[in-house]
């Protein structure tokens, strides 16, 4: 059995452009949530983590010709420039390239878009980074809703130990558009103030953007300081509703039962668990079931929410990116947001960053489609 | 097929022809009708259980939900035709159809959605394999499910560890190509 790692990585987003600037930001309880009044996104005031496309568009003339790439584009090729650059691997035929979006450029939908609706196609979008870095692999896109970006490590993880390639980068991003909004907000379930993960007032979403990337490999050369190795991943449906959690939890349940299972550890070596934690009243409650029925009641948790509001199909690797920080600095980080218990299974929410040895956490993730994702990473160094 | 403008017709004599009787089938969007329809076609020949199923779904296409998402798109473009409905956004995502499939079928199992611009077998082939092979599925429901603006086309097949047909990319294709 091949063993595959997570290694160095980026995020790119409103608190940061790189994976530490956005951790320290977080080690100091900064939020990237915003109050925002734009009626060309949404008629009412909304609360969300934005990146403004100026601030884009400088970073990015440094390194290419900003006008010819839309702001996903421009986002997920500056946040895998980085991870490229520091991981020192050459594009070879062993390189692949994931792409893990929910919605890609859905903006060029917009009657006012600058770019062709031919852009909105997500193997254009592939192409496109492809085609920047000159990977040799053709890219692959993975769009499964809200477990997209944890998806993808597992992903990554299944085509290196078919073989197929020695490293694997994956950028992961999704965009605020009205698209985005104006859908949550027809479910009614967006939240206008900071949302609030797990707790007792909480009343539902925030919404946000980034890019995130990170290099899967099957060789420890050159491995990040903060490098996990992937030692179980399974993904499981509820077989029960597309657009609500099933009540017992049984997808996410089922999940992490078979990820310990392949790690071949048990509850008590989880030392924290990077959960989902979007705060909407029936995603919490069914995680708080989910956890209590594995016995995971006690592990320290957090929803990283509260920092990036939900980052949709980029959210699950920008969390697993958080979590390996936390896991090198030997830090819980709090569950911003959160300060009395809602939901109806106790669960151990952490509300204020506490040192902890940390070697192995649990990364969790679930969406529309009924779709839950587990995946156990342990500390290589 | 190119002939998007009968698809009503089509799928609803689909529907008819294979005796399916699920009420929920005709909220579904179009991407999730001709999956869900493709779908019944390979599984109820497989005499599942009533209640637990480990059959993987790796789905692949080129256009995700664009069909659906026009829609969505069309119904916040104006202010003053401002109109957007959950029972359209949560079809904003291609991966919905695994979800309605799993459901009909009790699926409990891996969910995952591909885009390419084109049907790929190799890396269909690839993620079965590793599926298979690391027990994370009995049986894999393979391919192909597009619909776009001018064409819809649906491709599916199940892998398993014994068969008749061998699991390679050759096979695969000329599969495809016999459509």
């Amino acid at each position: 059995m091949i063993k595959t790692y997570l290694s160095h990585n980026n995020i790119f987003c409103s608190l940061g452009f790189d994976s530490q600037t956005v951790v320290e930001n977080i080690s100091n309880g900064v939020s990237g949530l915003q109050l925002f009044e734009d009626t060309s996104l949404l008629p009412l005031p909304f609360c969300a983590s934005m990146i403004s496309s100026e601030i884009i568009n400088t970073e990015f003339k440094k390194i290419g010709d900003a006008p010819k790439f839309t702001k996903l584009e421009q986002m997920m090729i500056l946040s895998l420039k980085k991870v490229i650059d520091t991981s020192e691997i050459a594009l070879d035929e062993r390189v692949g390239l994931i792409i893990s979006t929910t919605k890609g450029n859905i903006d060029v939908l917009e009657k006012d878009s600058n770019f062709p609706e031919s852009r909105a196609y997500l193997s254009e979008l592939g192409k496109t980074i492809q085609d920047f870095f000159g990977f040799q692999n053709e890219a692959i896109v993975l769009s499964n809703a809200c477990v997209s970006g944890v998806l993808a490590i597992s992903a990554a993880k299944r085509f290196i130990s078919e073989k197929k390639y020695d490293h694997i980068f994956i950028t992961s991003g999704d965009l605020l558009t009205k698209f985005i909004l104006s859908g949550f907000n027809s479910f009614q379930a967006l939240s206008a103030e900071p949302c609030k993960p797990y707790d007792k007032n909480r009343i539902g979403i925030n919404l946000g953007e980034v890019a995130a990337s990170i290099l899967v490999t099957s060789n420890v050369k050159n491995l990040s300081d903060d490098a996990v190795e992937i030692l179980g991943d399974v993904t499981c449906n509820d077989a029960n509703h597309i657009s609500g959690p099933s009540r017992t939890g049984e997808g996410l349940f089922r999940s992490v039962r078979a990820a310990l299972k392949e790690a071949n550890i048990s509850v008590s070596e989880i030392d924290y668990i990077s959960a989902h934690g979007t705060a909407t009243s029936f995603n919490d409650e069914m995680e708080a079931i989910a956890f209590n029925r594995i016995g995971l009641e006690n592990t320290p948790l957090n929803s990283l929410k509260g920092y990036f509001g939900h980052t949709l199909g980029a959210s699950g690797l920008l969390e697993t990116i958080v979590g390996m920080k936390s896991l090198r600095q030997n830090i819980l980080f709090s569950s911003k947001g959160f300060s009395e218990l809602g939901v109806s299974k106790k669960i151990n929410v952490i509300k204020t960053n506490t040192p902890k040895t940390l070697n192995t956490f649990l990364k969790t993730a679930s969406g529309f489609g009924g779709c839950n994702t587990a995946v156990i990473l342990k500390s290589y160094n | 097929m190119d002939q998007a403008e009968e698809f009503p017709v089509f799928i609803k004599n689909t529907y008819k022809f294979l005796n399916t009787d699920y009420s929920k089938f005709f909220k579904m969007d179009n991407l999730s009708k001709l999956a869900f329809l493709a779908a019944d076609v390979l599984l109820k020949n497989e005499n599942l259980d009533e209640f637990e199923n480990n059959i993987a779904l790796i789905f692949s296409n080129r256009a995700s939900s664009l069909d659906t998402d026009r829609k969505h798109q069309a119904s916040i473009e104006n202010t003053d035709e401002y109109f957007p409905s959950p029972a359209v956004f949560v079809y904003t995502l291609p991966n919905i159809c695994l979800g309605e499939i799993s459901i009909k079928h009790k699926l409990y199992s891996e969910n995952s959605f591909f885009i390419f611009d084109r049907f790929n077998a190799e890396h269909l082939q690839l993620y079965a394999n590793s599926l298979l092979r690391n027990e994370k599925a009995e049986k894999v429901l393979c391919g192909w499910i597009d619909f776009d603006e001018n064409s819809y086309e649906a491709f599916l097949y199940l892998v398993e560890n014994e068969g008749e047909i061998e699991h390679n990319t050759e096979e695969i294709n000329r599969l495809y190509n016999t459509l």
